[in-house]
């Protein structure tokens, strides 16, 4: 039976729901707002909120002295790219883990989830060595394979947790059916959970178009991403936080969209299970 | 790894080569840059350097520490992604020593390397050999706002002491409207409130070792320098002084929020610039401080030099940049487009006796100022180690950064300077014991 909510209850969790999310929007809100103001308003104490003059001079400088469209596609080619060959790995990895377990599969999880909690500056040198040794230094593919590796463990977790809430008795019907193994897992299994891969490719399309090590420490000219763009407007000895602030409003832009759009999907994939 | 897996990585592998051998044919730099206004200048002009050499340039521009740490990872696993870098003094004698950087002995003559000022040219060499071509250089110096010195009735002298920049302060602060007698540099970092509280400490007679490289903070100097500098900014400087930096100063700076400001001498055209700053009618520039009886003064040297990594495989290309990029022609290209208050300054000679640079207001200073400044006798007593901010040894940046993050908790009010200090001493000491010099 539902609970009975009263209506100041209510009021009182939607405002601060909504005080919640406006705190964590704001820094969003003031990159975006600062990217309009010239250099000296973008600095200006008390900060202006409104009032100020909105221009679309960073825009135009940012666009004059950067390739943008060579960082964006360099962006979604690494993100898009670490994703789809994770899930191609991490589907069947998942799908064994949860419908056929050894003794020793908690172990195996906990340990992919260990390689996590090393800093990543820890294995700068290896990978770096064996970047230059591959020939992988500054190349699109390299990162792909990077970024593939460090989401791996999430990607697997996240599946094997959707492929969990799969009764094992369909899959076993499917089977019974005369379903091989591959069709068991691209007809019957994907079909189900394809909430939940949604959701899984969505995040870690995100956090690969975020990561802020590998891209910037294993590109130069060639293959950098946003994160390489964004990195070349901070400057040690000048202000140019307008011009900062337009290149990552330009940066976080497409995923921004991206997130914006797919918004119930991902937060219906990433409370599944959680309300049962 | 299953066999479709390998055949991928195989795949992946295979082509990333083939990537790596197909760029090399064509005859492109790669230039590792920081975001400075001189270096962003720079680059709108590359076009003219490819036009008169057919070498076309690839910018790759980073965040200061991402750029050491980039650069750094690179050299050292020759990586040979970038022809030319742009490095500091700091790293500059330290690398040539190491072998990671090509000798720029191969200068022509028209590019006149006994133009480059001597202290620049000695910071950025090893053994008497030239491992990079300062692009810029700096020193620092005192900017204070003459209507608010007028106003308290005082006269800042070429060359202050620390006692009469403290009595200025006292005379300029006026926390009710927001105006702070002098901002300083506190935050961590060994190239930001690290540098700062050493250049101080020298201007006191204090020194980071002695020759036997034992750590000397529990000398009198350090406790007189750094108990001066926390009272200074706790009486008459900007709140949460701990966090500031540079960029944070300037801010403060050109709302007409400090009364001082002793920082980089790169900062004056940024100050005098009518657009960006709402006091730049009103600076005037002084000396960096002395403690009254000390003859060093607080200014530090740097540069930001271009240097060609040892692994290059276009180093006569990388060469030819380096060439036109710190030319006096490209000072005089600079000059005729965009004035001459915007040239790159502090690294050749002939820039300060040419007469339409003498009339910038802040050229004089800036001269004096890097010419004041000597790497190598950086305080009152002899020191092991070159450099004036920093020691050029490379356990220094890690040293300094907890080093000035003990003296960040000073000025945030979370520990004494006695405590600050003896913590400073014993880490200081236990690095540099783990690294071999004691």
């Amino acid at each position: 039976m539902a609970r009975a909510v009263s209506t100041r209850r209510k009021i009182a969790t939607t405002t601060l729901a909504w005080l919640v999310g406006l705190l964590i929007f704001f820094p969003i809100f003031w990159t975006i707002l600062t990217s309009f103001k010239t250099e000296a308003q973008a600095i200006n104490n008390p900060p202006l909120f409104w009032g100020f003059e909105f221009t679309l001079e960073n825009y135009a400088v940012v666009q004059e002295r950067s390739d943008y469209m060579r960082f964006l596609w360099n962006s979604v080619i690494i993100a898009g790219g670490s994703t789809l060959l994770g899930i191609l790995i991490a589907v069947p990895a998942a799908w064994s883990m949860a419908f056929v377990p050894s003794k020793r599969t908690k172990d195996i999880l906990l340990w992919m989830l260990s390689t996590k909690m090393l800093p990543a500056v820890g294995v700068l040198y290896p990978i770096s060595l064996i970047f230059v040794e591959l020939g992988l230094l500054d190349t699109r593919i390299g990162l792909i394979v990077i970024l593939m590796l460090i989401n791996l463990p999430i990607i697997v977790w996240m599946l094997y947790t959707y492929f969990r809430e799969i009764p094992g008795e369909i899959l076993e019907a499917a089977r019974m059916d005369g379903a091989g193994l591959k069709e068991e897992i691209l007809f019957v299994l994907t079909p189900m959970a394809i909430p939940g891969i949604a959701s899984t490719i969505l995040l870690n399309v995100i956090l690969a178009w975020n990561e802020a090590f590998w891209t910037l420490n294993l590109t130069a000219a060639n293959a950098a991403p946003l994160t390489a763009f964004i990195a070349s407007y901070s400057s040690p000895e000048g202000l140019f936080y307008a011009k900062l602030s337009a290149a990552s409003t330009m940066a976080i832009a497409p995923i921004l969209i991206l997130g914006w759009f797919s918004q119930k999907q991902l937060v219906r994939g990433l409370t599944f299970g959680a309300v049962k | 790894m299953s066999p479709k897996t390998a055949l991928r990585a195989s795949a992946a592998l295979a082509l990333g080569l083939f990537a790596t051998a197909a760029s090399a044919q064509d005859t492109t730099i790669t230039i590792a840059t920081v975001n400075n206004g001189d270096m962003i200048r720079m680059q709108g002009y590359t076009n003219l350097f490819t036009e008169q050499t057919g070498i076309a340039v690839e910018w790759v521009t980073l965040e200061e520490n991402v750029l050491r740490q980039r650069v750094t990872t690179d050299i050292t696993t020759n990586g040979g992604q970038f022809d030319i870098m742009t490095i500091g003094m700091y790293e500059t004698p330290i690398w040539g020593a190491n072998g990671w950087l090509v000798p720029l002995d191969g200068l022509s003559e028209a590019y006149d390397v006994d133009d480059i000022l001597p202290a620049m040219r000695n910071g950025l060499s090893h053994d008497g050999t030239l491992y990079a071509a300062p692009f810029y250089g700096e020193s620092s110096m005192v900017m204070y706002r003459t209507d608010l010195m007028e106003a308290a009735g005082l006269e800042m002298p070429e060359a202050p002491t620390w006692e009469f920049i403290a009595e200025a302060a006292a005379a300029m602060n006026d926390p009710a409207n927001e105006i702070y007698g002098i901002c300083l540099r506190g935050k961590p970092g060994w190239g930001e409130g690290g540098a700062f509280i050493t250049v101080t400490a020298n201007s006191f007679g204090a020194r980071w070792f002695d020759e036997e490289w034992n750590a000397q903070f529990d000398q009198p100097e350090w406790e007189q320098a750094l108990t001066f500098f926390v009272d200074l900014m706790n009486s008459y400087g900007p709140p949460g002084y701990a966090t500031n930096g540079f960029n944070e100063n300037l801010s403060l700076f050109q709302q007409g929020r400090c009364g001082m400001w002793i920082d980089a001498t790169v900062a004056a055209s940024f100050v005098t610039n009518p657009t960006d700053s709402t006091v730049a009618d009103s600076v005037g520039f002084a000396l960096a401080p002395n403690h009254e009886g000390v003859e060093r003064r607080s200014n530090w040297l740097w540069a930001w030099a271009l240097a060609i990594p040892a692994g290059t495989q276009q180093a006569d290309a990388a060469l030819q940049f380096i060439e036109w990029a710190t030319s006096r022609e490209y000072i005089e290209l600079v000059a005729a487009n965009e004035g001459w208050a915007n040239v790159p300054p502090g690294a050749r000679t002939s820039l300060y006796e040419t007469p339409e640079y003498q009339a910038v207001p802040f050229a004089d200073m800036t001269l004096r100022s890097i010419l004041a400044a000597d790497p190598t006798n950086p305080t009152v007593d002899p020191v092991p180690y070159v450099g004036i901010q920093f020691v050029a040894i490379p356990e220094f940046a890690g040293i300094a950064t907890e080093v000035s993050q003990e003296f960040a908790e000073v000025y945030a009010g979370q520990q004494s300077v006695q405590e600050a200090l003896a913590n400073a001493q014993a880490l200081t000491n236990d690095a540099m014991e783990a690294a071999g010099y004691r």
